[in-house]
């Protein structure tokens, strides 16, 4: 077990574990071109370039790398939607990781830019792409210096360009810095952002990306942890790759935790048979929940997941047994919560982020986020009524008309309702909103109940056009 | 017996709406589909003529294409085979309910004191579509209301529901995208960038789609309530376009004007100083009643007394010094019945030929007789050839048209001018070229492999008019010639501006076989050969852009006769001023650029004792002894359609089926082509002049608007900043600016759009306290070209 610290940046935790992206962590030069080279680095790149693209695109195919966002969409699959015969075709890099308790990309851009841009060239080189587009998020300035000197050293030393390694192939990469918003993270928002718009995400059908992406060309926009995962799977091939995790979750993921736990930070853990119970008190991760206290709840996959409780600790991380539990893996961040925490405090947290971060676009996630973040502060003042704990799941119906994904359904008796949901925006900042205040509100009412000191209820007089 | 194959429409798309199964064209809109048949969905940023965002997801329908119903919004969804749309299940009206709940959350609901109330989307949406409650009790968000985001134009922040309407109309429309959301979430507004107001020529059309009060236009702020309003449908003569205008009025007074969506015209749109110009009609300086010279100045006189006078004064005329010493001017500013009724009072009844509706401004009128495209040709022609003003300036809804075809890719532009214009940044190509040398510049296109491949490839239409006033039309109508010549298929579209110019030439006011134009006239005037002078709407004082010209005319005129609606600098020197009723004062027809003869409509009592030119040339002629026969303006509707070539089937009931108007055959009218183009040496005149109009000058309507009055950008002289150093003076300094003709003193302006070597002037600006200089003593009317020398004073 050994721990390295950087200053600024967040703990990585490394253990007796597989690691496919985070090998050169424990380098304290692990940014550097020269650390990069004598640890296998750009040998993915060069197996890459010894086969054909197509070659290349089955070996990503065949290994399933799942894309590491949040929606657990195979990589291969999603290049394989492009159009035929369309050029230029783009790869936009996803690296404004802003979900709430998020933050491996940051440490994988901070610690191993190279082993990113490697992949992105693998990518580019598999799906015949022309050109990449690497999006930072504005707030992350170390991330942004390494790679932008990453790049500058690859380039330099012929990675990137004309002709790489004296191949036919050429790519360009091109760094963009973000100005922080929460929901340019969603795929077409960033493609707006990256065109010069205000962030604010298209509508799909019919403008999905592979198909009208940016500039309304086909784009593939990738995960930054999806990309740092190609350069292993080149080196040591797919047949390696999959002996790692389980059959549809193959290869390992990374996690950040954060909250009530011992050791909160970054942890690379082996997808699909790594149970949450693990991650929270395994001696080797997060070594149990801190004083020893209780674990209350947990959020299992950044901010917008429904929340999960005790009763869920033995799932294990894979996507599909999370959804139908009724949450989603999302982008690997777990937040737990002990005994001692201030639940509908929580959830208020959560939702003042995603109502401060809506765009604005849609209604009911510009004015129900406010709403319900609105309800909600009162409620934790002590101001609040019996009714507007109702009222709470009244405005929530109108962001996620019908039936909502939440931990306990079945204990509750009812059907259990895998995510996503229904919904009533184009993009998930608005039931974003929604699920913190929807599970904290089902899983822990007594306590929101406890709250509601003044049991009154306000006539509700103010009717339209009164 | 043979039996007919059902004609199957390759186009229709079968879908079932609540059950019941309907037709819809192939990729027509979930939410139009409805609409066209009888089902209404509840919209607030959906916008026909512009494209859907799926914004406000108002418009949230159960939508099942074989796959269970999911809610989608209508206004993004074309239609497929066998989908099935469920309007008004309890999930659909569960969305819509909670999403007007929503959009009321933050809304003031100040309806009764806000100008939208009664005629509101919201406020109508609430009560068909609304929960009928709100639940919100918390504290709803406040701004400073309302603020200015141009000089016509309020936004009450409050009350927006963040359609993007507003906004896309300036971005994807006018190509002004000066308005834009700022801040996020609850807090995102529309506003304009900090000290860049939204000064779009068109941003009263935000104001008419806003679909709650928030956008207000300050003519209309708070001066009636939608239900006291009467309406008439009618059609603007500000320029010659014809857009479709609902005219509104409350207590007789004019209060407002409202697109109205005429497809093969306007699309629902007008530009800003069409829709605000109603303030002049309602001006307090109208003329009421006939004025009469008299030895101490104008004096009011009863219409018995001014008729009488006038018929004396041609009467006078004529044994003076026979018909052709008699001539009119104007026409342009009326109905196609005044022009009618004063081209038989000229042509038949006084006998003179010489009559123009023109201000040797314009074309000669064989322009019209040219194979003439319609506005919807040239917005679907693959090229377009420009060889006109500044459209966005002179004819903006024109503008709006042709930069939509280029936006759709129908059509690309290939643009010659003098000066960069508001197409030329949508244009395929700009040739620029040197006043007075058109026909070089057309010759250099012709040979030019790449623009004839362009041209080869399908339809094309040259937009003509008058781009220089500082040039006569010699060298426009030369490079015209041999444009058609070389592309002997290709459509003309006449961008002359004046209101009804094409209208009063085709009905006649135009000059009669060995009858003088309008230069003609004026020089004749000077010469001292008229001995009557009939200004019909006319200030030449004002218009004719060599304004030494226009002066002597006037003094040289024996007698004068003006009919107007104001005391123009014209009408000053008159011998008898006769009150014409204005705009939206008398019912008529007026026709287009294109040729569309639409219906105007009288929606207010004309001002004082003013008539109708019509009625008035009618009296006149009673007067001289001639019944033209007419007693209402039906009359002469039909007249036209009896006497003009082309208005055959223009009677009032046809037109009144055809609120949308009817093209008139273009008439036969024989091309008098200007003299040769004679370019001199320009020895020490370094820069070569152009004069062009802006929207906003002191044009008589406008500069009677009070909210349009003080919009012209004013008089200087406008040279490119890399000339300003060589003239030796800096940017805003008083510059000495001498033609062959005279020397007049202006402010120096830098502007990137001028090229090098050329200077150009605003026209018809309105003078200052400090400057009074006037640009028209420049120019001579009988030169190609106006060639000037800047220096420092």
């Amino acid at each position: 077990m050994t721990a390295t610290t950087y200053p600024f940046t967040p703990g990585f935790y490394s253990g007796d574990r597989p690691e496919i992206v985070t090998s050169r962590f424990k380098y304290e030069d692990s940014y550097s071109l020269e650390r990069y080279l004598t640890t296998d680095g750009y040998k993915g790149l060069q197996a890459a370039l010894a086969k054909t693209p197509t070659e290349v695109h089955d070996e990503v195919r065949g290994a399933t790398v799942l894309g590491r966002g949040g929606a657990g969409f195979p990589a291969g699959t999603k290049w394989g939607l492009m159009p035929p015969n369309v050029y230029p075709r783009y790869l936009v890099v996803n690296g404004d990781e802003s979900e709430p308790g998020t933050y491996k990309d940051r440490l994988l851009m901070e610690r191993d830019p190279h082993q990113l841009i490697e992949g992105c060239l693998i990518a580019c080189y598999a799906a015949g792409l022309s050109q990449c587009f690497l999006y930072i998020r504005g707030e992350m300035a170390l991330a942004q210096e390494r790679v932008a000197l990453a790049l500058n050293e690859a380039y330099a030393a012929g990675y990137i360009g004309k002709n790489i390694l004296g191949s036919s192939f050429s790519v360009d990469i091109v760094l963009h810095w973000g100005a922080g918003a929460y929901v340019v993270g969603e795929e077409t928002a960033l493609i707006e952002s990256l065109e010069g718009n205000r962030g604010m995400p298209r509508l799909k059908p019919p403008y999905f990306p592979a198909a009208i992406g940016l500039y309304g060309k086909p784009t593939i926009v990738n995960n930054v942890e999806t990309l740092a995962n190609l350069p292993w799977l080149l080196c040591n091939g797919m047949a390696e790759y999959v002996k790692v995790g389980t059959e549809t979750s193959p290869g390992t993921r990374m996690v950040a935790v954060s909250g009530h736990v011992n050791r909160p930070g970054v942890f690379e853990i082996v997808n699909g048979t790594t149970t949450f119970r693990d991650l929270i008190y395994g001696e080797d991760f997060c070594n149990g929940i801190r004083n020893g206290n209780e674990l209350k709840a947990f959020v299992p996959g950044g901010g917008s997941a429904p929340w999960f409780t005790p009763e869920q600790l033995d799932l294990p991380f894979e996507g599909r047994l999370v959804g139908a539990a009724g949450s989603m893996l999302g982008s690997g961040a777990i937040m737990v919560m002990d005994h001692t925490t201030d639940i509908p405090a929580a959830a208020l947290t959560l939702t003042r982020f995603y109502a401060h971060e809506s765009c604005g676009k849609c209604a009911p996630c510009r004015e129900g986020g406010t709403w319900l973040m609105r309800v909600l502060e009162r409620v934790v003042a002590g101001h609040g009524t019996d009714r507007d704990l109702d009222q709470l799941f009244e405005v929530g119906e109108t962001i996620c008309p019908g039936a909502f994904p939440h931990a306990s359904s079945e204990k509750l008796g009812l059907a259990a309702v895998p995510f996503p949901y229904k919904m009533t925006t184009i993009c998930f900042v608005g039931p974003s909103a929604y699920a913190p205040v929807h599970s904290a509100l089902t899983l822990f009412r007594d306590e929101f109940e406890a709250r509601v000191v003044r049991r009154r209820t306000i006539p509700v007089t103010a009717g339209v056009g009164q | 017996m043979t039996i007919e194959e059902p004609i199957v429409d390759p186009n229709a798309v079968g879908l079932f709406i609540n059950g019941q199964a309907v037709t819809a064209r192939k990729g027509d809109l979930i939410i139009k589909a409805a609409e066209d048949n009888g089902e209404f969905i509840p919209r607030f940023c959906y916008h026909e003529r512009m494209s859907s965002v799926g914004m406000c997801r108002m418009c949230l329908v159960e939508v099942d294409t074989g796959r269970g119903p999911q809610l989608i919004p209508s206004c993004m969804f074309p239609v497929a085979p066998d989908m099935k749309v469920f309007t008004d299940s309890p999930t659909s009206k569960a969305a819509q309910e909670g999403v007007l709940e929503l959009l009321l959350a933050q809304h003031p609901l100040d309806c009764p004191v806000c100008d939208k109330g009664g005629e509101c989307p919201l406020q109508d949406q609430a009560f068909t579509h609304g929960p009928g409650e709100s639940r919100y009790v918390e504290e709803k968000r406040h701004y400073e209301k309302p603020i200015p985001i141009s000089d016509l134009v309020f936004l009450d922040r409050e009350r927006c529901v963040l359609c993007d309407r507003c906004t896309r109309f300036a971005d994807e429309v006018a190509g002004d995208a000066l308005i834009h959301f700022t801040h996020r979430g609850n807090l995102t507004q529309i506003n304009t960038f900090p000290d860049e107001p939204f000064a779009s020529y068109f941003s009263g059309n935000t104001v008419q789609i806003c679909p709650v009060g928030a956008l207000t236009a300050s003519p209309y702020r708070f001066k009636a309530r939608p239900w006291d309003l009467a309406e008439a449908e009618s059609t603007c003569t500000t320029c010659s376009v014809g857009c479709r205008v609902a005219v509104q009025s409350s207590r007789d007074e004019i209060v407002r004007y409202q697109g109205v969506d005429s497809d093969p015209v306007n699309w629902g749109w007008l530009c800003d100083r069409g829709r605000f110009n109603f303030q002049s009609v309602n001006s307090e300086q109208r003329l009421a009643a006939p004025q009469i010279l008299t030895a101490t100045g104008h004096a009011t006189g009863s219409w018995n007394a001014a008729l009488a006078t006038t018929a004396q004064l041609i009467t006078d005329a004529l044994a003076a010094g026979g018909p052709e010493s008699i001539a009119l001017l104007g026409g342009a500013r009326g109905t196609n019945e005044d022009a009618f009724a004063w081209a038989r009072l000229a042509h038949d009844v006084i006998g003179t030929p010489n009559v123009s509706a023109q201000l040797v401004d314009g074309l000669p009128v064989g322009v019209l007789a040219l194979n003439r495209a319609t506005i919807d040709e040239a917005a679907s022609a693959a090229t377009i050839i420009l060889l006109a003003p500044d459209l966005k300036d002179e004819l903006p809804v024109l503008y709006l048209r042709l930069r939509d075809a280029v936006q759709a890719k129908r059509s690309r532009i290939i643009e010659l001018t003098a000066k960069e214009s508001g197409l030329t940044r949508h244009a395929w190509r700009t040739s620029f070229y040197e006043p007075g040398t058109q026909a070089d510049a057309v010759a250099a296109l012709l040979a030019d492999d790449a623009a004839m491949a362009q041209i080869g490839r399908g339809d094309v239409v040259v937009v003509v008019g008058r781009a220089n006033l500082a040039e006569s039309s010699a060298p426009t109508i030369a490079a015209l010639n041999a444009l058609l010549a070389a592309l002997p298929n290709a459509k003309v579209l006449p961008a002359l501006r004046r209101g009804n110019v094409v209208g009063a030439t085709q009905v006649g006011l135009r000059p009669g076989a060995g009858g003088l134009d309008s230069k003609g006239i004026l020089n004749a005037a000077a010469n001292g050969k008229i001995e009557c002078l009939i200004l019909l709407g006319a200030d030449p004082l004002s218009d004719v852009p060599d304004a030494d010209l226009a002066r002597r005319a006037l003094a040289g005129a024996r007698r004068i006769i003006s009919i107007d609606t104001f005391m123009s600098e014209s009408s000053k020197l008159a011998h008898v001023v006769l009150p014409a009723a204005g705009y939206a004062e008398k019912d008529g027809t007026t026709t287009n650029l294109e040729g569309r003869v639409t219906r105007v409509a009288q929606k207010v009592t004309p001002v004082g004792t003013s008539r109708p030119d019509w009625m008035v040339a009618t009296e006149i002629a009673a007067r001289l002894g001639t019944d033209l026969g007419f007693s209402t303006d039906a009359d002469v509707t039909s007249a036209i359609a009896e006497h003009v070539d082309g208005y055959e089937q223009l009677t009032v009931a046809h037109l009144s089926e055809h609120p949308d108007g009817v093209v008139a055959l273009a008439p036969h009218i024989d091309a008098t082509n200007p003299p040769a183009v004679t370019l001199g040496d320009r020895n020490a005149y370094d820069y070569r002049l152009i004069v062009s109009r802006t929207l906003y000058d002191s044009a008589t309507m406008t500069a009677h608007s009070p909210a349009l009055a003080t919009l012209a950008p004013g008089i200087a002289v406008h040279v490119n900043p890399l000339d300003v150093s060589r003239i030796g003076a800096s940017v805003g300094d008083d510059v000495k600016v001498t033609s062959a003709k005279a020397t007049i003193v202006l402010p120096l302006a830098a502007d990137t759009r001028v090229q090098r070597g050329t200077a150009w002037v605003p026209f018809n600006q309105p003078s200052s306290a400090t400057n009074q200089a006037r640009i028209g003593d420049l120019i001579d009317a009988d030169a190609s070209v106006t060639d000037i020398r800047i220096e420092t004073l």
